[in-house]
């Protein structure tokens, strides 16, 4: 079996933009990134099927010159669940901009708690005042500027 | 006959179908749920006991042979998960009819819940049931897909990031997913499962190995395997109560029964897999150290899901008939449990008002009967005699020992610690929940929304279903032995797997 090299490459280029994208603190980024994603992966699905280009249906070409209709078929399948899941992707994260007013992928609650718990106890320790705080473990942005994460790390606790 | 195996995944779409049509009128589509699961339950044992006497019952779907056409397959593992899961769905629909009948009077209907939540129940169904790899695929998308919707369903500023991490998270497993169906079909050329096998023995070693490897990651995001179980615990609390109740009793399964699936049937594994027995052992420890740190109920119980799944885990990576036995045993075990146990944890929440176990205390005062139901499953859950979970924990550690390799051994030894560590997380439930003097319920800060907490009133519909789930678990335990039995026939099934592909691929009954 040959390898077509050019599908090779489409394929690492997509999966490795979108595994990039998936990575990203903005929404719209992750989105995108399932997106790309799901493009490479549905790419993947018919390239499985035989090199692209070459007919499927029966008659229209000798036995050997056609490439396997069940990978396309297939991935028709798979392109449409995640055309509709994409889409109620896209609705959630509108929703969410909505609720919250900003679109960033926040850190988790619980290491933001086991964080502001470890830097209470160096206070403790070096019974420093309110002002030296521990850099490394400050949340990139104040907690406080975001409208809803009080609530939650109050309703975790 | 054979047509029985396409009802369970039938009904319930036609019946989601109907229920939204008849969005208006709340007790056509309670009446419509409850009758089709109960049909379910029913199709299941039927099937259940066929499959035990005459061998798995096949459906070509339109009268196209394998291994091009789909085929339903029902085997005794997958009769009998649809028979437990359909017991469990039917559980948890009747507490969610009681507890909106209690929130918002008998009149007022929610119109995508009920269609959603067939949806939901078809997806597990098919996914049980499917011959082909393809169509688990698409099985999996139509369970998560109506999990989503579940998940989000009037969804409130705190709970919009969690459900967004699981949709996310959820979504990039489906893609591996498609990518792992594309690698398979590139080597294999077939879907189909029963013949699977003989393309995959004549694959150099190396690529075998990678394909087996690539699916152990694919389902075990959507198991919660460590260290692929991080959007668990963040996801599942922040649901209302009975929709984490099916999640953690049903969606985590799913990936196991795929996982054991395709282990067992596509791949030949002579002896036990170290690196699946090294993820069991860490999955356990972890799970369970993660369930102690916490302070929230609901994410302690999510833990315990997590560190639970590394049995299952455990008992599959031995390849050994007790092994498998041991682990459908298990599955069968912690599908109710855990059910049961989130659907306590709703109604501790509405009598307190809270799921932080500091600010709860005397639950068991105020309100005995909770206290008990909460008991027996946490018990079996940690595998107390004599109930459910130490039946199936007593068949994984035998096969363990059984095997006797350094590895099996150590993590033999990992489960009994695990064991140890799941009594005492629920000991620190049962003392901050239900011992001490009863507190005043805090209030709900938002009355609106889905979560409703500290009402202090339950109906007797979610109590009589916490109570029918906590009572599937006892009376599993009353027949762990003509169930050990089953298991033992199904596990052996697995191994030795050619009734299952000759009656898929062969003339059969088809």
């Amino acid at each position: 079996m040959t390898i077509n090299i050019t599908m090779a490459v489409t394929l690492a280029g997509l999966y490795s933009v979108g595994f990039y994208l998936l990575m990203q603190r903005s929404l719209m980024r992750v989105i995108l990134g399932i997106v790309i994603l799901g493009h490479g992966a549905n790419l993947f699905l018919q390239v499985a099927g035989g090199p692209p280009g070459e007919p499927t249906f029966v008659g229209s070409a000798v036995l050997e010159a056609m490439v396997d209709p069940l990978p396309q078929a297939l991935a028709l399948t798979a392109i449409v669940i995640t055309f509709a899941l994409t889409t109620f992707l896209l609705a959630l994260a509108y929703r969410s901009w909505a609720l919250l007013g900003h679109d960033e992928v926040q850190d988790d609650v619980e290491d933001r708690r086991i964080a502001r718990a470890e830097q209470a106890a160096r206070k403790v320790e070096d019974e420093g005042p309110e002002s030296e705080r521990v850099a490394g473990f400050e949340a990139p942005e104040a907690p406080e500027s975001r409208p809803g994460e009080d609530d939650e790390e109050a309703r975790i606790r | 006959m054979t047509f029985l195996v396409a009802l369970p995944v039938l009904l319930p779409l036609l019946a989601a179908a109907l229920s939204l049509v008849a969005g208006r009128s709340p007790r056509v589509q309670r009446l419509l749920g409850v009758v089709v699961l109960t049909a379910i339950a029913a199709v299941a044992a039927t099937l259940l006991l066929r499959a035990d006497s005459e061998g798995p019952v096949v459906l070509r779907l339109g009268g196209y042979g394998p291994p091009f056409g789909i085929t339903l397959v029902a085997d005794r593992l997958a009769s009998l998960l649809l028979l437990v899961s359909a017991l469990v769905t039917l559980a948890v629909l009747v507490f969610s009819i009681g507890q909106r009948i209690t929130d918002f009077g008998r009149r007022t209907a929610s119109t995508a819940f009920h269609p959603m939540y067939l949806v939901l129940c078809a997806g597990v169904s098919m996914a049980y049931l499917t011959g082909d790899l393809f169509n688990l695929f698409v099985a999996f998308e139509i369970m998560l897909g109506a999990s989503y919707v579940l998940i989000t369903r009037r969804v409130t500023a705190e709970r919009v990031r969690p459900s967004m991490t699981y949709v996310i998270v959820s979504l990039t497993s489906s893609l591996l997913f498609i990518t792992m169906i594309a690698l398979v079909y590139t080597a294999t050329g077939t879907v189909n499962l029963a013949a699977m096998p003989e393309k995959i023995a004549a694959l150099p070693a190396g690529v075998q190995s990678s394909l087996a490897l690539f699916i152990v990651i694919v389902f075990g995001i959507k198991a919660a395997l460590v260290p692929l179980h991080f959007w668990l615990p963040d996801s599942y609390p922040t649901a209302p109560a009975p929709i984490t109740a099916v999640f953690a009793a049903l969606l985590t399964k799913v990936g196991v029964y795929a996982l054991i699936r395709t282990q067992t049937l596509v791949f030949v594994h002579e002896d036990s897999w170290a690196v699946l027995l090294g993820v069991a052992l860490v999955t356990m420890i972890i799970g369970a150290l993660g369930a102690i740190a916490q302070n929230d109920l609901n994410r302690m119980l999510s833990f315990l899901l997590v560190s639970h799944i590394g049995y299952m885990l455990f008992g599959l990576a031995l390849f050994t008939v007790i092994g498998l036995a041991g682990v459908i045993l298990y599955v069968v075990h912690h599908i109710t449990v855990q059910g049961a146990l989130f659907l306590v944890s709703g109604l501790v929440t509405r009598h307190t008002g809270t799921v932080s176990l500091q600010a709860m205390s005397g639950v068991a005062r105020a309100y005995p009967l909770v206290a008990v139901l909460f008991a027996i499953p946490a018990m079996s859950l940690a595998g107390i005699p004599p109930f459910s979970g130490f039946v199936a924990k007593m068949a994984l550690l035998q096969a363990g020992a059984e095997v006797g390799t350094a590895m099996a051994i150590a993590v033999t030894a990992g489960a009994v610690v695990t064991s140890l560590l799941t009594l005492y997380a629920v000991t620190k439930i049962w003392v901050g929940a239900f011992w001490g003097p009863p507190t005043e319920p805090l209030v709900d800060d938002d009355p609106n929304d889905d979560v409703t907490v500290g009402t202090g009133s339950t109906s007797s519909a979610m109590v009589g279903a916490t109570g029918g789930l906590v009572l599937i678990s006892v009376l599993i335990a009353v027949f762990a032995g003509p169930l050990a039995d089953m298991s033992e026939r199904a596990a052996n099934d697995l191994l030795h797997d050619e009734g299952y592909r000759s009656a898929v691929l062969g003339e059969g009954n088809g």
